[in-house]
């Protein structure tokens, strides 16, 4: 909503303040202003001037050297290239330092050897169109036909620059917000200053309306009330400037006497209004109705609509004449030669009007007002305004009677007045005499403890509204800051919440970096992983109304958000790249919402990233868990994983989740030729293995002493076995055994390989003695050769 | 016989003293000390003297050792403490070669604010609670007074998962209200951070996926001013002590009365700059008295409990923190980008 200041000082004398102190003030009482701007500041030092006398320069053959009277002691010579003008002519003279709209500043100079002390305009210079001035023309100067213009008149007075407008955000609740006189009256209580209304009285005379038309509303619930008054004799002509300023300065196009009159009244009343040419409705009815399936109409704009069985419209006993509270239709607009003209004030249901000009691509400035709801009230006041304006304007005659079609009464709402509960709620100690001085001020009326709501005010229905009346008013500001009493509470973090933290830290710390990726991904991402047709991971939640098919489904994996990433950062040429999420996968539950598990994923290339780095990473975040009994297990059919270099990892017999190098099939559909590799784990399993508090352990009294095994065995045994049947035939001596080569080639025969261990041994009890550590190396060395028939080397 | 062992205390005093290193030292002890060196020789001969003379010769010949023996450590000392020297000298480093450290991982900005803001808020007795994202619309509108026919609720501005519009992504944080007046005991003090989603195509200031908190506190008695009381607090530990604040009337649908806030712009104090858009102030978030129908919608007595509840959207906290300058970047997660926090 665009306020020209000037238009509310004839509602609230509101001129004491200056813009920013006006604005701050109406800011903190509730109507939030974005921007104010002084339209005389863009232009400055430019007059009217009279042309006394002007002859060809002698020195060019279409410039012209005036003398023109700006009001000083002499006249002052201007050089011009402009044709349009003749000795009398009042026009718009820029002064030596003036300033224009466009931002240029002008100054005396010489012309081909002629001092020009200034320029004289054109409206285009003066940041006016021919809307503004219908009567100038657009290429020449602006030769004014302005009533009481003298010589050295501000300019920007004459032409309504001499105002401040005021650009406010108005929350959707405030529709009464959209009007002068709404912000008039959030402005008089503001700035306490007497708000002065006067309601428009219009007779008429001759004949009578209902002569001529009735109105018939087929659905009430979409339309409740209907307000229309005819004028005839209409004579369609541009209107004064006075209108036209204000218009422009509100941000409206001025079009002719009629159309600004309505869009006068939208802007002064906050209600939409049309006018439409009554000759050209057919049959003496006009039928508020919704549209037939089929039915078309041209629209003002010049399109062709087609509209639906839910769009409600106002129609002849034939056709459409208007999409109601959109726009008017092409077949009664106002034109040149309409000479009866009939100006509705209708009261529309909000969420129809959105969902009408949702549905037609054209949200309008009625739309977007009827949308939020507005005040049924004010049909009536409307539509005399608007018949008022008629007879000032002299534009036709206004007819007697209105037709206002209401279905249903309008009955007040009411609430009562609980001073203890509204300073309760607000923590305040507003005296009650305070809240009714504010309430009134703000047209409630009281009538003992009841509160009657204006009918503007659909907002407003609980005490929990009148408080924040109060409260606007009495300063959100003003309102103590008290920290929280009554009963404490322990709150904190859960040991999931910690958990999981620490999981964030320690993959810090092993080198991987956070990254945050959209919940929702592409159907072809499960292609580029390579999940099978048959996949149940495919069975994706889908949006139904998806920005694109990109961001169209819930992913049921990670992983492709992490290779989505990698594969940017490879694009971008980044080395060593180590990434972590955890994030959210989505499956559908029987009820409808989802099962949202967490996963940690990892992720990761180059900078000797291989798989037991990622291993390694894994282990490390398992093990500061505390979860014991990690296993690891090779994975050779995910599809996208290397089916060599993939480990399904489980804890406690559970699987956790999957790690690998990602499949050169699948990197390649991401268009990276490197070694990725990932490891998706669930979070739940995670937390659920998680290990109790420790227990200590007291240390070890006796010096451990090692001995190294190397064997040779078949080259497809896996080492956690080796290491499982070592550990398993140690007996109590053997505490420790660790992996230390693993080797292949000669002279080891092909198909074997050499593996070593390192073993600690030791005795809780004494020095372990040479009996003893023998006779744990037979039983390590016969259990290894009796189950996978290893050699020792 | 003395005079054999003056010459020999010279002599070897003399030695010792130019003695070169460890080994050389060594060689002259057992020149002069051992069982088979010079004075061990010179004392086998100590059966030739008299009775008279024997005393004063042991007397010189024990001096002699003694003195040798000093000179000895002596020497030892300073050959070990040269050696000390030229090892650390060959030990020697350029200091200023880059660490070896291994690289951290860094946490991303979003969520470095997000720990930061939920720690301040359990620092104040408050539980954090996680919902889901996948969301009905009951929870996420009709609870909250946002009835059929509210603009939020067009399939241009909310993602749906049905077609009835009964199943949508959760387009704030404000259900996790609603969930928590439902399974709660009373009094509450919760936070609840997570992801949001609204129909917004992707630019510098929009994302259709991007991140809230949610705060809300229900007691006896909670009023406007512990609201005020309690958000100052966030901001001051946020911002820092003298940040100046400012509450604004707004309107949400679920509380009432509703407020914005923001924090005095830091880089003009008030006066107006391009980082506040000219307005002195920066909008920081949405607040307010949750209203009365949705606590009794949730079965809670509002003659006899009140409360108050926030949301604030993390994206643009941590943008300003940190001076970013698109949100795109938030969500590309270049590890150039990622490395600077």
């Amino acid at each position: 909503m665009i306020l020209s200041r000037k238009w509310l000082n004839e509602f609230v004398d509101c001129s004491a303040w200056a813009d920013h102190d006006f604005s701050e003030a109406m800011t903190l009482s509730g109507s939030k202003v974005e921007t104010f701007t002084d339209l005389h500041k863009n232009i400055q030092n430019v007059v009217a001037g009279r042309i006394v006398e002007m002859v060809r320069h002698t020195n060019s053959d279409h410039m012209w050297v005036c003398q023109v009277d700006v009001g000083g002691d002499a006249p002052l010579q201007i050089v011009t290239g402009a044709q349009n003008q003749k000795v009398g002519d009042m026009v718009p003279v820029a002064l030596d330092g003036s300033l224009l709209p466009d931002g240029k500043e002008i100054h005396a100079g010489m012309l081909r050897g002629e001092l020009s002390n200034g320029m004289m305009c054109s409206l285009k210079e003066l940041g006016l169109t021919l809307h503004d001035y219908p009567y100038a023309i657009e290429d020449g100067l602006w030769v004014m036909q302005e009533d009481g213009v003298k010589p050295g008149d501000d300019i920007a007075a004459v032409i309504g620059m001499d105002d401040h407008v005021v650009e406010f955000e108005i929350t959707p609740n405030r529709p009464d917000c959209l009007s002068v006189i709404g912000l008039a009256r959030e402005a008089a209580v503001t700035f306490d200053k007497p708000l002065r209304l006067h309601t428009p009285d219009v007779p008429g005379s001759g004949e009578d309306i209902h002569d001529h038309v009735s109105i018939r509303i087929n659905d009430p619930a979409l339309c409740p009330r209907y307000t229309a008054r005819m004028v005839r004799n209409v004579k369609i002509a541009p209107s004064p400037a006075w209108m036209r300023e204000r218009l422009r300065n509100s941000g409206v196009r001025p079009i002719n006497n009629i159309v600004d009159i309505t869009n006068y009244v939208m802007l002064e009343y906050g209600q939409p209004m049309h006018a439409f040419d009554f000759s050209c409705i057919g049959g003496k009815q006009i039928i508020v109705r919704t549209a037939r399936e089929g039915e078309t109409i041209q629209t003002l704009d010049g399109n062709a609509r087609k509209l639906t069985p839910n769009m409600l419209c106002i129609c002849d006993e034939e056709k459409p004449v208007a999409v109601a509270g959109v726009m008017g239709g092409a077949n009664s607009e106002i034109v040149g030669d309409t000479a009866m003209v009939v100006f509705e004030g209708a009261n529309f249901n909000g969420t129809s009007i959105r969902r009408t000009a949702a549905a037609l691509g054209m949200r309008t400035e009625a739309s977007g007002r009827f949308e939020k709801g507005l005040d049924p009230m004010n049909t009536v006041a409307a539509v005399n305004r608007a018949c008022e304006l008629v007879e000032l304007l002299g534009c036709g005659e206004v007819m007697r009677g209105t037709i206002d079609a209401l279905p249903e009464p309008i009955v007040p709402k009411t609430v009562k007045l609980e001073p203890d509960k509204v300073n309760g709620l607000l923590g305040t100690d507003v005296s009650e005499a305070e809240m009714r001085r504010i309430l009134l001020a703000l047209g409630f009326e009281l009538d003992g403890d009841t509160i009657i709501v204006p009918s503007w005010r659909g907002d407003v229905e609980h005490y929990s509204d009148i408080a924040e009346e109060i409260a606007r008013f009495y300063g959100y500001n003003n309102i103590p800051c008290t920290l929280m009493r009554g009963q404490t509470t322990s709150g904190g973090y859960t040991d999931a919440q910690k958990a999981e933290r620490s999981i964030g830290t320690m993959a810090r710390a092993l080198g991987y970096s956070e990254i945050i990726t959209y919940s929702f991904i592409s159907p072809s991402y499960y292609d580029k992983i390579r999940l099978p047709a048959d996949s149940p991971l495919r069975d994706s939640m889908k949006i139904l109304n998806p920005l694109g098919e990109d961001t169209s489904i819930m992913r049921t994996t990670i992983l492709p958000s992490m290779l989505e990433i990698l594969t940017r950062n490879y694009n971008y040429r980044n080395k060593a790249v180590r990434l972590y999420e955890i994030g959210k996968v989505y499956f559908a539950r029987p009820d409808g919402m989802a099962d949202e598990p967490k996963l940690l994923c990892l992720g990761g290339y180059g900078g000797g990233m291989d798989f037991f780095q990622l291993k390694g990473a894994v282990e490390r975040i398992l093990a500061g868990l505390r979860i014991t009994d990690v296993t690891f297990e090779a994975e050779n059919e995910n599809p996208s994983y290397h089916p060599g270099r993939c480990a399904k990892v489980y804890a406690g017999g559970k699987l956790l989740g999957v790690l690998g190098q990602i499949h050169p099939l699948a990197a390649a559909n991401y268009g990276v030729d490197a070694e990725l590799y990932t490891a998706e784990l669930r979070l739940d399993g995670m937390l659920a293995a998680r290990g109790a508090t420790p227990v200590y352990t007291p240390l070890p009294r006796f010096p451990a002493v090692t001995r190294d095994v190397a064997i040779v065995c078949s080259a497809d045994i896996p080492v956690a076995k080796l290491s499982a049947c070592i550990l398993a035939a140690g007996g109590q001596y053997l505490k420790g055994c660790e992996l230390f080569d693993v080797y292949t080639g000669a002279p080891i025969p092909a198909g074997y390989k050499s593996v070593a261990f390192s073993l600690t041994l030791r005795a809780d009890d004494q020095t372990l003695t040479d009996e003893h550590a023998e006779e744990t190396m037979q039983s390590v060395l016969k259990a290894l050769k009796e189950t996978f028939n290893a050699a020792i080397r | 016989m003395k005079e054999m062992l003056q010459k020999l205390r010279e002599a070897s005093v003399a030695a010792i003293l130019q003695a070169d290193d460890i080994t050389a030292l060594e060689n002259l002890r057992v020149k002069y000390l051992g069982k088979k060196g010079e004075l061990t020789a010179i004392l086998k001969q100590m059966g030739r003297l008299s009775a008279e003379e024997r005393p004063a010769m042991g007397q010189l010949a024990n001096q002699v050792r003694a003195e040798l023996e000093e000179a000895l450590d002596q020497r030892r000392e300073a050959l070990n403490a040269r050696m000390l020297e030229m090892r650390l000298k060959a030990e020697t480093l350029d200091v200023t070669m880059p660490g070896k450290a291994p690289e951290l991982g860094h946490q991303h900005p979003m969520y470095i604010v997000l720990d930061e803001i939920k720690d301040i808020f359990v620092g104040m007795g408050f539980e954090i609670l996680e919902g889901p994202e996948i969301e009905e619309a009951e929870y996420n509108f009709t609870k909250l007074n946002t009835s059929e026919g509210h603009p939020a609720r067009e399939w241009s501005d909310t993602f749906y998962l049905t077609e009835d519009s009964s199943i949508l992504l959760r387009t704030q944080t404000s259900p996790m209200q609603v969930r928590a007046m439902e399974s709660k005991p009373l009094p509450i003090r919760m936070v609840a951070p997570g992801r949001v989603y609204r129909k917004d195509e992707v630019d510098a200031t929009h994302s259709p996926m991007f991140h809230q908190i949610e705060g809300m506190v229900i007691d006896k008695g909670v009023t406007m001013a512990d609201l005020k009381g309690t958000l100052n607090t966030l901001v001051k530990k946020l911002y820092g002590e003298n940040t100046v604040t400012r509450f604004r009337p707004h309107h949400f649908p679920f509380t009432e009365p509703s407020c914005e806030m923001d924090v005095q712009c830091h880089k003009c104090g008030g006066k107006g700059c391009p980082t506040c858009k000219g307005e002195g102030w920066i909008e920081i978030l949405g607040a307010g008295m949750i209203h009365p129908k949705v606590l009794e919608g949730c079965g809670i007595d509002t003659d006899v409990y009140s409360g108050w509840a926030f949301g604030m959207g993390l994206e643009r906290l941590a943008m300003r923190r940190f001076k970013i300058s698109d949100l795109r970047l938030i969500f590309e997660n270049d590890v150039r980008f990622l490395q600077q926090f």
